[in-house]
This record gives C-alpha cells, structure tokens and sequence, in this order.
C-alpha cells in the first residue's frame, strides 16, 4: 500500500511537480544552464511588453471559454436524444478517438476557401473559378478554432453526461415530469440535467484547461499573427536564443493564471445559472412539446463536418492532381502512399502507444490492487487531475529540462515517461469503476475454496476484466497517439511521431503528405478501439454472464 | 473436526450494540445446524464472519474454532472453510469444468488425475460431459449443484450455506436440498446454514434462532 503510493507519486506527480517548478523557475530569469542565477521579474516585463500580447490574452479567453461553453450547451440536447438510444451514442465513439491534430487538418482541408466544402458548391453555385478572399482557417477571433475545440468535446461531454445518467433513475424521472404536463425538453433540461451536472464537473473543468492551453489545434486552426498564448509560448521556447525560455516561461505563468482564473470564474457562473435554473423552475411553465430540433441539427452538422473533414483527408491522400474549383481530383492514385515515408512516425507511434499504455495499465492495476489488499482508498485523486488541469505547456518544458538534469537524454524514453503522465489518468478512470463494481462476492468465493489474494488477482479478477481493461487500452492508445507537446517537447527532435509529423506538415505545401499522416494518426485509435471490442468479445465468446459492456 | 463458535458477535459499521446476542454453538462432523431469524438481524455478516469475508469496519468479539483450531485471525483463503452462496457465484468467466478444477484441492497432482476427478464430481451431480460448458447457460439447480462439487472439491473443514436454495423453485428445492445435505453428511463435515425457510430447518439436524 505504502510502497503502491510512493511508486504512483514518484512516476506520475514527481515529473509534473518538478516540471512545473522548474517553468516557474526560469519564469523568474533562473537559468543556471547559462550562468543565470540572479532572480527578476525582467522575464514578465518582456512577455508582457511583447506586441499582441493583448490580442493574444483575448484569443485564449474567447477560443477557450467560447469552446466549452458551446460544447456543453450542444451537449445537452444531445445527450437527451442519445439516452435512449444506446445503438447511437456507439457513434461517439470513433469521433472521441480521433486525435485532434488529424482531426485539424482534416477540418482545415474541409472548409479553407480552397477547401472540399467550397469546391463541392463552386462554381455552379458560388461562381467562384478561384479561391474565395475570405478567411476562414486562421480567422482572427479564432473561431475555425472553436469548431474543431467542438467536434472534439461536444462527444467528450456528451458520453459523460450519459455515463452520469446510466447511473440515475432518467426513464422515471422523464415519466414523472411528463405526466404533470411538461414538455421532454423541459423535463430533461431543468429536471434531469441538472442532477447530472455533478459528475460533469470535472470533464467539464478539463474541457476548460484543455481549450485554454490546446497547442496543435491552435497552430492548425487557430490564427497565426498574434496566435494564442499557449502556442505563442511554444514559439519563444522553439527560439534559437535559449534566453528567449524566460519570456516563455513568464507567459506559462500567465497561462495558468488565466487558467485558475476561469475556472474561478465558471464556478461562480454556475452559481449564478443555478440560482437562474431554480427561479425558472418555480415558475411550473410546461414549454411545448416538440421534437427535438437541437439534437437533429447538432447531429446533421457535426455528422457533416466529421464526414467531411475525413472524406476530405481521404481524397487528398489520393490526390494526383486536383484543381480549384473540380469537386473532385483528376485521378485517385495510391503514388503518395507507396512512395511517402509514413510508415517511419507511424510505428514510432504505435511503439510509443503500446509502451505507455502498458506502463500505464500495470500502474493502475498497482493502484486498485493495493487498494483491494488493505481495504483502504489511496487518497491520490491529484495525481489523476493535475495532469490534465495544469497546461501542457507550462510543465513539459521544465520536464523535458528536468530529465537532462536527471541523466535521461531527450529521446524515445523521455517522451514515453512524458505521454504517461496523459495516459495514465485516462486509463484509471476507466478502469477503476468496472475494477470497484466488481461482484465482491466471486472473491469471496474464490477465497473460500483457498485462492489467496495472487490467484484472485490472476485467475478472476483479471480474466473477468478483460473487456474493461481492453477498453481502458484502448483508450490509452487514443490518448498517446493525440500527444504532440509530449513528444515535441522532451523528443528535442529526435523522435519523429505521427502527431508532431503532421502539424509540421499541416499548414505546408504538401497537403498530400499531411493527409496521410493526418489519416494514420486516426486509424491507429480506430484499430486499438476495434481490437478492445473484438478482443474480449473472441475470448469470452462462450461467456454469456460476462457479454456486453466492454466499450 | 468440530466446528465451535465462542460468545460470537458482531457489531455493524457505525451501530453502537451489536446484531444480535452473542452466540456460543457447536457443530459436530457430519451434522448440519440451521441459524434462523428476523431479517436483518446479521445471518449473513455471521457466516461471513466465520468464513473471513466480513467487509471491514464490523467490529467482532468472541472466537471461531475449527478442530481445535483459532481461525479468526486467518485470512480467509487459509481457514479451509468452503462456503455456498445464494447466487451460485461460478466465475463466468471459466467453463463449468473450469471452475470446478479452480476448486479442485492444489494436493491432488497430475493432469490426468486432476480432469479424472472433475469429471467424477460432475458426474454425481448429475452433470456428467458439461465440462466445456457456460456457467451461465445451466439452469438454477444445475449451477447450486456445481457451486457445491466446486467447493467440496477444494475439501473443507467445514461448510457454510448461505440460502442457497431460496433462488429454487418449490418443487426443485426439496430435491436440491437433500441432494446437498447429503453429500456434506456424507464427507463428515460440520455444516452451518442460514435461512428463512422452514424446509430448511426441517432438514437440518438442528435449529438454533439469534434474537437482537
């Protein structure tokens, strides 16, 4: 129990603590590596006198506010539609498991004014024989960028909410609201929801410093010149003058606070709506019914931007040639394919998704294991939130700095140890409830007919949570192939992945290449989520008390 | 082998007096003794207890003492205590030979002699060739039958039954039951049991009530 949270702590909340320190550090002018030690606020002064710096402050604040805000409001007719409807809500799935970089580029490839979503309507309807002069990827209030926040957190959400409502008496409570005369959408948003809003809170929160902080969404869809903080961040670390880390550093600290902030901010808003929601609720206005008009254009337009963004990517992988305004190419050719090297940063990710998810599973069966053991909670709730409330940005830097002071050279290993810091947590929040719901009783009798705790680990609860744990790799994989700070970062250029290939290549002149690596960075999680459904579903396919509920 | 429980009682997470009153008992070899009660009043915690299961926060006084032998301060998987649960409770993750070789005493060796001696078990229980079956595809009566060659197979030193037949058609139960009784006379183990049904009480040996 002891040695299982030393282990935890040192692997997962050292590095995060040491690189946050570290940023804060530098942020304060502390280079020893080049002989600076004097501490000043020198580093704020230039960050802040930077120009666009304001613009650059307000982009965050609208991209990322605007971003969760619009995600969770799109979720919650959403969710309503998909509660009773369970052969739907698998749809979330695959959209969830895209990373965001290829979702970026394949988004950016849809609706650019040279974009698949132009030629499809030009120039028969449009009249346009040339790319329109309008800007829509890069737009300067950022909201190409709040799209693509959206496709990725409106399913985020919405599965959330339906996890959250799996657990509550929704069918009855609907029915109980319905016979006193109110409308569905009225039960379901003043009733229901709210209930469910609890469990919300902290998806919610992570969708809130997740858009805040985003880096290779931003770089893809976001503007440019001034860009966002976080992503004007990587640009001074990326500068040549390694002193250029201070200012860097200074603006890290500024992110966060600008994090801290809105998180601040949202709770005191939730108060506010809460005390609006009950002041409407005693009201007892049914609303009308109708159908659910929200759910259906949420799902015709998402469904169209997700389809698009792929069919997008798909065609210009083909592409030979392929002129404004043609709907489609020329030719459909697999030249691209055999003669680019894909294969190079798509098995360097495959090894880095496979090596982290593993360390990241034992790391969680080590968790709830000691856990069952001494009967007693490990009270290490921080190590799972930290890393995904703290910016990216503002510790991954000092981390990558902290491994070369520890003797770990930036390479495969550094980003292996940098991408479980990401990996882990999502890992153990999904293994943890199947692992907890477990029927105590199977162990009970497994110890009643002398199995002690290391047969029972192996032999029942392992083998009975086989699809569980499936999904949670699944997951894993998802998460680490989507890493691209973690392994710019702490690879120092020496390890090429999918993720860090294709933003390179994203807003370069070789859509074709983009393309591909944009289309594998997607299909290695398809094929993991694949793989955890099939998997179990083989293994157990004699089972029937043990069928259902893998994904 | 005798089965003794000394001034047993047990006191539930957060309650101030215990469940019930303290209960002294002995259960010879081969006999079956039948613990009756309101609900409520901790049937199961006292089985669990005996049997090492009790989740934790109970607070307990009093001794177990199986052949002569203070067991309370073992971990359950090493009180040789076997134990029958209301819901069968077979792994549905093994075959139903599976989950009786998962019993199976680790002291009888050898492949062939290991698979010779689930198949003999399945065969008295009536479900001779099922080896390779799903556990849950049996039916009620079949999967308590197994539960019970899977727990004999693992040779306690004593039996705990905890309504076991309560889940069985009326008919059905009867049948079960004795089939059950038997068998653990048979082996000359003590067998403890609780229930609500008075069949039960009938076919024991013996009754013994709890009061609050």
């Amino acid at each position: 129990m002891r040695l299982a949270g030393a282990i935890l702590t040192l692997v997962i909340g050292a590095p995060v603590m040491i690189g946050a320190a570290l940023t804060l550090a530098t942020a304060f002018s502390w280079q020893p590596g080049l002989g600076r030690v004097d501490l000043g606020w020198q580093g704020f002064v230039d960050a802040f006198g930077a120009p666009g710096i304001l613009t650059s402050l307000r982009l965050t604040l609208v991209t990322g506010i605007g971003a969760t805000v619009l995600s969770l409001a799109a979720s919650i007719p959403l969710a309503r539609w998909l509660v009773t409807r369970e052969a739907a809500a698998r749809w979330l799935t695959p959209l969830l498991a895209v990373p965001h970089a290829a979702l970026a580029i394949g988004l950016a490839f849809l609706i650019a004014p040279s974009g698949w979503a132009a030629r499809l309507v030009s120039p028969w309807a449009t009249g346009w024989a040339l790319p329109p002069q309008v800007v829509t990827v890069g737009d300067p209030w950022g909201l190409s960028l709040i799209l693509g926040l959206m496709l990725k957190e409106v399913p985020f959400l919405t599965l959330m909410t339906l996890v959250a409502a799996a657990q509550r008496p929704v069918c009855g409570q609907m029915a109980a609201g319905r016979a006193l005369g109110y409308a569905p959408g009225r039960v379901w948003t003043r009733i229901v929801w709210p209930q469910l809003y609890s469990a919300l809170r902290l998806p919610v929160l992570i969708v809130l410093a997740f858009s805040l902080s985003v880096v290779d969404m931003a770089l893809i869809l976001g503007p440019s010149n001034p860009p966002t903080l976080a992503v004007r961040i990587l640009r001074l670390y990326g500068a040549p003058d390694p002193a250029q880390a201070v200012p860097a550093s200074a603006l890290a600290v500024l992110l966060l606070a600008v994090m801290a902030g809105s998180v601040v901010l949202w709770l005191a808003g939730e108060k506010a709506v809460a005390r609006l929601a009950k002041a409407l609720i005693q009201q007892g206005h049914r609303g009308v019914s109708r159908g659910n008009w929200a759910a259906a254009g949420l799902i015709g337009a998402g469904g169209a931007l997700a389809l698009g963004a792929l069919g997008a990517l798909i065609l210009w992988s083909l592409a030979s040639f392929w002129r404004f305004p043609d709907a489609l190419p020329a030719r459909l050719t697999l030249e691209r394919w055999a003669s680019a090297d894909w294969a190079g940063p798509a098995l360097t990710s495959l090894n880095l998704a496979v090596a982290s998810t593993l360390l990241a599973l034992i790391l969680a069966v080590l968790w709830l294991e000691s856990e069952d053991r001494s009967g007693k909670r490990l009270h290490l709730g921080a190590l799972i939130v930290l890393p995904l409330l703290l910016p990216q940005i503002g510790f991954l830097q000092g981390l990558t700095t902290g491994f070369l002071w520890l003797g770990l050279p930036p390479g495969a290993l550094a980003v292996t140890w940098a991408e479980l810091l990401f990996v882990f947590p999502y890992v153990m929040i999904a293994l943890a409830g199947p692992w907890r719901a477990l029927d105590r009783a199977h162990l009970a009798s497994a110890a009643s007919l002398g199995a002690g705790p290391w047969r029972r680990l192996v032999a029942v609860k392992l083998p009975m949570l086989l699809g569980p744990i499936c999904a949670a790799a699944a997951i894993g994989v998802a998460v680490s192939v989507a890493q691209y700070l973690a392994v710019l970062l702490p690879a120092a250029g020496r390890v090429q992945a999918l993720a860090t290939e294709a933003v390179a290549l994203a807003s370069g002149a070789d859509r074709r290449l983009a393309a591909i690596l944009a289309l594998m960075q997607a299909a290695l999680p398809w094929a993991g989520f694949a793989l955890a459904l099939a998997v179990p579903a083989w293994w157990h396919r004699n089972r029937r008390g043990l069928r259902g509920g893998a994904v | 082998m005798t089965l003794e429980l000394i001034e047993l009682s047990l006191t539930a997470p957060g309650a101030d007096a215990p469940l019930f009153a303290a209960l002294s008992l002995s259960v010879e070899p081969g006999e079956v003794v039948c613990v009756m009660g309101p609900s409520g009043i901790g049937k199961s915690s006292l089985l669990a207890h005996i049997g090492g299961h009790l989740a934790r926060g109970f607070r307990t006084t009093g001794e177990v003492r199986l052949d002569g032998q203070y067991v309370t301060a073992l971990p359950a998987e090493k009180r040789g205590i076997g134990m029958l649960f209301q819901q069968a409770q077979l792994f549905p993750h093994l075959s139903v030979g599976d989950n009786l070789a998962f019993g199976l005493t680790p002291k009888l060796r050898g492949r062939v002699a290991r698979r010779e001696a689930v198949r003999e078990a399945l065969e008295r229980a009536g479900l001779a060739g099922m080896e390779d079956r799903d556990p849950a595809t049996l039916s009620g009566g079949q999967r308590t039958r197994a539960a019970l060659m899977r727990t004999l197979l693992a040779q306690p030193r004593a039996i705990l039954i905890d309504e076991p037949f309560a889940a069985l058609d009326t008919g059905l139960r009867e049948e079960i039951r004795s089939f059950v009784l038997d068998h653990i006379r048979a082996r000359e183990i003590p067998a403890l049991m609780v229930s609500h049904d008075e069949g039960d009480a009938l076919a024991a040996a013996r009754t013994v009530t709890l009061h609050g």
